[in-house]
This record gives C-alpha cells, structure tokens and sequence, in this order.
C-alpha cells in the first residue's frame, strides 16, 4: 500500500480475550444449541454483530471460530451453534459444552454487518440454515425497541425441523413481520410453502420491490450469499444496500453421510 | 470455499487496533472501492489472503507466527478506518 496512510488512532479500543462462564446451553434443533454466557468485560454489543472464540487444548494446541452474536443489544451475550460431524470444534460445544464451564472469546466485532433502528428499512433479511443467527438478532432487537421498520424475512432450510428458533419467528409475524420459509431437502405432508433453493423467481416475489429502498441483509454459506446478492441486485437494490456475511458452508456429504464443514479429502478418496 | 472480510474482523482489530470492518478498501489493481466486510477472504491458505471482490487481486497478506503479525498491504491503494471513502 506504497504510499498510504492509515488513518485513526491506533489501539483506541481493544478487543482483548476474555474468560465468560457458560450460563445455560439450550438445544434448538438436534444439531444446533444456543450457548448463554456470562462475559463480566463485555461492553455490550449491536445486532449483527459476531465474536470469536478460542478453545485451547492441554498440549497448547489452539482453535479459533467466528460465531454470530444471537442475543438483541443489551441482552447477555449467546451465540448459536451448529455442529459439523467433522468439525474441531462445533462438536465440542453443541455435545460437551455443559453450565458452569469456561469459554475465552473476544468481541464484539464487526461495524458493517449491523441493524441499528436509525438505519431504518424496509429491511429484507435472507438467511440460508445457521446465517439466520444474526438475523434473529436483528429481528430481537426491532421487537425489543419497539422499532416499526417493516421487515421480511426468507430463510432457506434444509427441513421444518432444521429451522431454528422457529417458536420464537412465528411469534415476530405477530407483530408484523412477514416471514416465508423454503425447505430445500424434504417438506411435511401438505407444505404449502416454497420449496427448493432461492432463486431469482422466488426473490421477485418476497423481496421488497427495489423502488421502496429496502435495506438487505444476506447470511448463509458463500455461495448462498453470492446468489442471493447477485439476484437482489438484479432486482435493483443498489450493491451498498446489500450487506452480506458468509460462513463456512454447511455440505451434507453424499459419501459419508455426515454434515461437513468442506466437501473434503475423504470425499475425494472414495470416489 | 472463500468468506469475507466479516470473518476476519477479530483478526483486523489486533493488527490495526480498532474495528475494520467498515473501513474502505480501495484495491490498487483495478480502483474499486468497498467495504472491509465486503471483500474476499480465504483462511489458512497458510495465512490470511484478502481479494478484491471485483478483480480477485490480492489486497492484503496477514500470517502470524510466534506471536509476531506480518501484515502485506501491497495490494491496496488506500484503506479507510473511517469508513467514509
């Protein structure tokens, strides 16, 4: 960056590792578990927001993740958890992770992949699986300030039973928030609802038209997100509009039957 | 499969000491501007590799290693903590 200055101060707010306590592990789904913690430096956070977290192994040996903050702004700190079979360390904290352990993490972190109520909307939020868990702050923290933004949300899952905190979305319709759902794998018996991945098609028709200056929020595995932002600014949303987040995608591997965090060397072996 | 720059918020803040996220990043292969957040990111690859999500050039390098971060800004024309261009 010859020639460049980096502006700001330096070092102004630091973002240390902490030690928090795990509170309570609640199960959403039979591969996802929200983890409540009690995080005593925590200086608060916004919805959208993520932290990392650190486990550290008796050999010194360390892994860090990323993972979504799930709580509304000025609720104690939660993320949400979805186990990949091969994984190092969601396995770990969906299965092992009991009350009364400790967790090192740092946080909050991220400034652009935020709501906040003077942002305003239409707001058009498109989850795919896990990305719905900074959505669902999003939609927390509209209900808890009593924001009237109208808001939609597509989310894409895998079946009805994979939808995570599906309790809690049904009770946001009641305040306005128009929610749809896609089932990817398989639907129950008389599912009226879409099915299959998101497509253009189906963003036309639940995605706030563009002339209404909808404010967009897509997460999910990449290549979820890159469809739905390519097809959102084929709509016309502008690309500012369009806030985007990826994970690291969740596959069903057809080889081994597990959920996977890549389609991996294991997969290659047997073919 | 790459992330964006989201993933490595954590990771900027200790290199740059303040959220990043936001910040603009403008790539000194083709002039596009966008947000931190924005960009294409790849873990591990060993290190961590920046792409300009217009022209897939490398913005920035950053390794760690014995508690020591080389940082490779090379790639970029400017980066704005700011946020405002």
């Amino acid at each position: 960056m010859a020639g460049t200055a980096i502006r700001g101060r330096l070092s102004s707010r630091p973002r240390p590792w902490q030690v928090a306590t795990v509170t309570s592990v609640i199960r959403e789904t039979g591969s996802v578990v929200t983890i409540e913690l009690e995080a005593p430096g925590w200086p608060g956070h916004r919805a959208g927001q993520h932290l990392d977290i650190r486990l550290t192994a008796e050999d010194g040996y360390t892994a860090e993740r990323s993972y979504s903050l799930a709580s509304a702004n000025g609720e104690p700190v939660a993320i949400t958890v979805e186990r990949l079979d091969d994984g190092e360390v969601s396995p770990y904290l969906t299965e092992e992770l009991r009350a009364g352990d400790e967790l090192e993490l740092r946080g909050p972190i991220g400034n652009w992949f935020v709501w906040n109520t003077p942002d305003g909307g239409p707001l058009m939020l498109v989850a795919g699986g896990s990305g719905i868990v900074p959505l669902r702050a999003i939609l927390r923290h509209r209900q808890r300030s009593g924001s009237d933004v109208p808001v939609r949300l597509l989310y894409s899952s895998r079946t009805l039973d994979d939808v995570i905190y599906r309790a809690e979305l049904e009770r946001y319709r009641n305040d306005g928030a128009q929610i749809t759902y896609t089932l990817t794998r398989t639907r129950p018996p008389g599912w009226s609802g879409y099915s299959g991945r998101v497509d253009a098609a189906m963003l036309a028709q639940t995605a706030w038209p563009a002339g209404q200056h909808p404010l967009a929020y897509v997460c999910g595995p990449t290549r979820f997100v890159e469809t739905v932002a390519d097809k959102l600014v084929g709509l016309g949303y502008p690309s500012e509009r369009v806030r985007t987040e990826r994970f690291g995608g969740v596959l069903w591997c057809r080889w081994m039957g597990t959920r996977s965090a890549a389609c991996c060397t294991r997969c290659s072996e047997r073919r | 499969m790459p992330l964006d720059g989201n993933a490595i918020g954590g990771l900027l803040h200790e290199v740059f000491g303040t959220e990043m996220t936001d910040a603009v990043a403008t790539c000194g292969t083709c002039g596009a501007s966008g947000r931190v957040a924005e960009t294409v990111v790849y873990l591990r690859v060993p290190g961590t590799v920046v792409r300009c999500r217009s022209c897939s050039a490398m913005l920035m390098v950053i390794s760690q290693i014995r508690g020591t971060s080389c940082v490779d800004l090379r790639g970029l024309a400017a980066l704005d903590p700011r946020g405002d261009g």
